[in-house]
């Protein structure tokens, strides 16, 4: 995978996705289809709204209380069977899982989706080492083989088209030339990757849920990829961000509701697998890691998005996302919810994602959590403006927009001069803005007069 | 060690105590909960057969060309073996057909619960083409606060809810069924 830049600059590199208009366009719609089914899910569900409420109320009442909850569920993981372990940044869990692998002799592991390593950067740390990873849901597996990361939460390759697929897996896997039928090129990946699940030495996933009071974990998937990988291998390593708490089993029955349904408008995902013990003959490894979540929970007015369970609803849902792609965000975590998170992890290299928005309010508006998320971004601007980090042109334009406002006689002459530019001005002059609008025509006369007549007719 | 500091931190900077809200009872949805449930079911890409007779002579009529089949059920079916913990998941993979009892369907979204036991081992739910749960109708429930009252998740070990063949729509968004797991996913009502 290519190293990542120095720091992201969001506009160019949405221009770059841009630049393929078809490709663009494709994007767009069908990330709304997805928007629109989980639209329609919802609807589906008429307590909908209350759930959303109790969601965002049991994980603000489980970071309330976030080191009790990880210790009963480390003291209960413990007695079910499972080996628990603390990784405060990616290095201690990278070095954490790569010994474990040693300690197994595992040369071969195959793996589940998740954001967690991904985060961490464990596949070039362990391929580094010799060790074989193989990423296994479909999705993670063509942007794999592409060598890039994921450009969504949930549907990793959905930037790709199946043709490029098709090339790509005729190159990898030996498909025919010029195959690109999703069915098709699904079921060449499936015989792949059995054969690879069975050769397996160890299995790594993610968590999505674990429960404090019984000391188990929840993995969903809808490929089965997951229950594959861990039911075939003799080690299971199952790698957790801290936030994944909740506090009893009764409370998965609100997250799974809204889980699926806003990631993509299914009722639940295929299979919703819980582990509360090993298998015969099999060794289990949780490891909680930290890696910046503990100090964004010191963050006021911003802890929330550890509230997060990663549907992706808020990345369906954004225009900018959708008309920007995942990989404009230079980020591991892109969308609205990336934009959140992404500053507190280095704001120097984030400083475009919280103006990569309109602030239109959508995402919030979908999230299953109630994460004020245009709040938060409204509220990284202003961070990040008195660090210097709004972008030096909307200073200038925001100063001038404010001097002109403040003074009547000053705002009423800037108004007839523009209504007398606006036949003339180049669409240069509105800078970025300008490149795909036109001009408004010039209204006839000054909003002032207009009223006033109104008023005199009335 | 990475333990101690972490709950240090988080000693340091979690926000004040926020109460748990209790789960409230909701509503039960109109409609019949077993047409509902079969909805769900088939929603998901999976098959509801109410079942009258026995299940070995639903296996004779309606998968007649399955090869390789094991079942785990109380009742024998013809030509089926039994698989349990200790059986090679080659063997598993190669199965046409696996039959095994579930505990619980939720009517909201076609789930069935099954655990460990009732599978004989885990991989058997997800190696075999073609996977048959078989569920009394007494055994479906609305909602997943409902099933979380009923099921003894921890009990279980390993349980899993099932809704639906194995799925993917990764490439282009095309929904293709059959991923890594079963292509195909029956319930036999009974
Ligand atoms: S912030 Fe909310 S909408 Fe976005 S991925 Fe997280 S839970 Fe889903």
């Amino acid at each position: 995978m290519k190293p990542p830049p120095a720091s992201t600059d969001h506009a160019a590199a949405a221009s770059a996705f841009l630049a393929d208009e078809a490709r663009a366009g494709w994007h767009d719609r069908a990330l709304w289809l997805v928007r629109r089914k989980r639209d329609r899910a919802a609807a589906a569900v008429p307590e909908w709204e209350t759930l959303r409420t109790l969601a965002s109320a049991v994980k603000a009442h489980t970071l309330s209380r976030l080191d009790d909850y990880l210790l009963q569920f480390e003291a209960q993981a413990r007695a079910n069977g499972f080996v628990v372990h603390w990784a405060e940044n990616a290095d201690v869990h990278n070095a954490l899982v790569y010994d474990l692998l040693c300690r197994h002799g595992a040369q071969r592991i195959v793996k589940s989706k998740s954001m967690l390593t991904e985060e961490c950067g464990l596949n070039p740390y362990l391929e580094a080492r010799g060790i074989e990873v193989v990423d296994t849901d479909l999705g993670e597996r063509i942007v794999q083989l592409s060598g890039e990361p994921p450009s969504h939460l949930v549907m990793p390759a959905i930037h790709r088209k199946k043709e490029e697929i098709g090339a790509l897996f005729h190159a990898q896997m030996g498909t025919p030339e010029g195959l690109s039928d999703p069915a098709a090129l699904t079921a060449a990946a499936r015989t792949d990757l059995r054969a690879r699940f069975f050769r397996a030495d160890a299995a790594l996933t993610g968590v999505n849920f674990a429960v404090a009071e019984t000391g188990g974990f929840v993995v969903c998937t809808n490929e089965g990829n997951a229950d594959l990988g861990v039911h075939l291998a003799p080690l299971h390593i199952a790698s957790m961000g801290l936030e994944k708490i909740i506090p009893k089993a009764e409370h998965l029955g609100i997250f799974l509701r809204l889980l699926a349904r806003s990631a993509t408008g299914q009722a639940l995902t295929v299979y919703t697998s819980h582990f509360h013990r090993p298998a015969p003959g099999q060794a289990v490894h949780l490891v909680l890691v930290d890696n910046g979540r503990t100090a964004h929970l010191g963050r006021e007015g911003f802890r929330d998005a550890l509230k997060c369970i990663r549907c992706g609803a808020c990345l369906n849902t954004c225009p900018v996302y959708r008309r920007s792609g995942g990989h404009s965000y230079g980020a591991v975590i892109p969308g609205p919810i990336g934009a959140v998170l992404m500053p507190g992890v280095d704001p120097e290299r984030y400083a475009s994602l919280p103006f990569a928005s309109t602030l239109c309010g959508s995402c919030t508006d979908v999230c299953p959590v109630r994460i004020d998320l245009h709040g938060q971004l409204y509220r990284w601007r202003q961070v990040l403006g008195r660090r210097g980090r709004g972008g030096a042109s909307k200073k200038w334009r925001m100063r001038l927009a404010g001097a002109v406002l403040s003074r009547p006689r000053l705002y009423r002459m800037a108004g007839a001069t523009l209504r007398f530019l606006l036949r003339w001005l180049p669409r240069r002059a509105l800078g970025p803005w300008g490149r795909h609008r036109e001009w408004p025509d010039p209204p006839a006369e000054r909003f002032g007069t207009w009223y006033e007549k109104q008023r005199r007719r009335s | 060690m990475s333990r101690e500091r972490i709950l240090k931190r988080i000693q340091r900077n979690r926000p004040p105590a926020v109460a748990l809200p209790d789960v409230p009872a909701f509503a039960p949805p109109s409609g019949a909960r077993r047409a509902r449930f079969i909805a769900a079911v088939e929603e998901a890409a999976g098959a509801v057969v109410p079942l009258e007779g026995d299940v070995g002579a639903w296996v004779q009529r309606a998968c007649p060309d399955a090869r390789g089949v094991a079942a785990r059920l109380d009742e024998a079916v013809p030509g089926a073996w039994r698989p349990g913990p200790d059986t090679p998941p080659e063997a598993l993979a190669g199965l046409d057909l696996f039959l095994c009892k579930g505990t619980l369907g939720v009517a909201e979204n076609g789930a069935v619960w099954v655990g460990e036991a009732a599978a004989g081992r885990r991989a058997a739910l997800f190696l075999p083409e073609h996977v048959v749960l078989v569920l009394p109708c007494t055994a479906l429930v609305d909602t997943m606060h409902e099933a979380y009252r009923r099921l003894d998740v921890r009990a279980a070990g390993f349980g899993v809810f099932i809704a639906g063949p194995s799925k993917t729509a990764d490439i282009a968004q095309a929904l293709v069924i059959g991923a890594h797991g079963p292509r195909r996913l029956t319930v036999l009502l009974r």
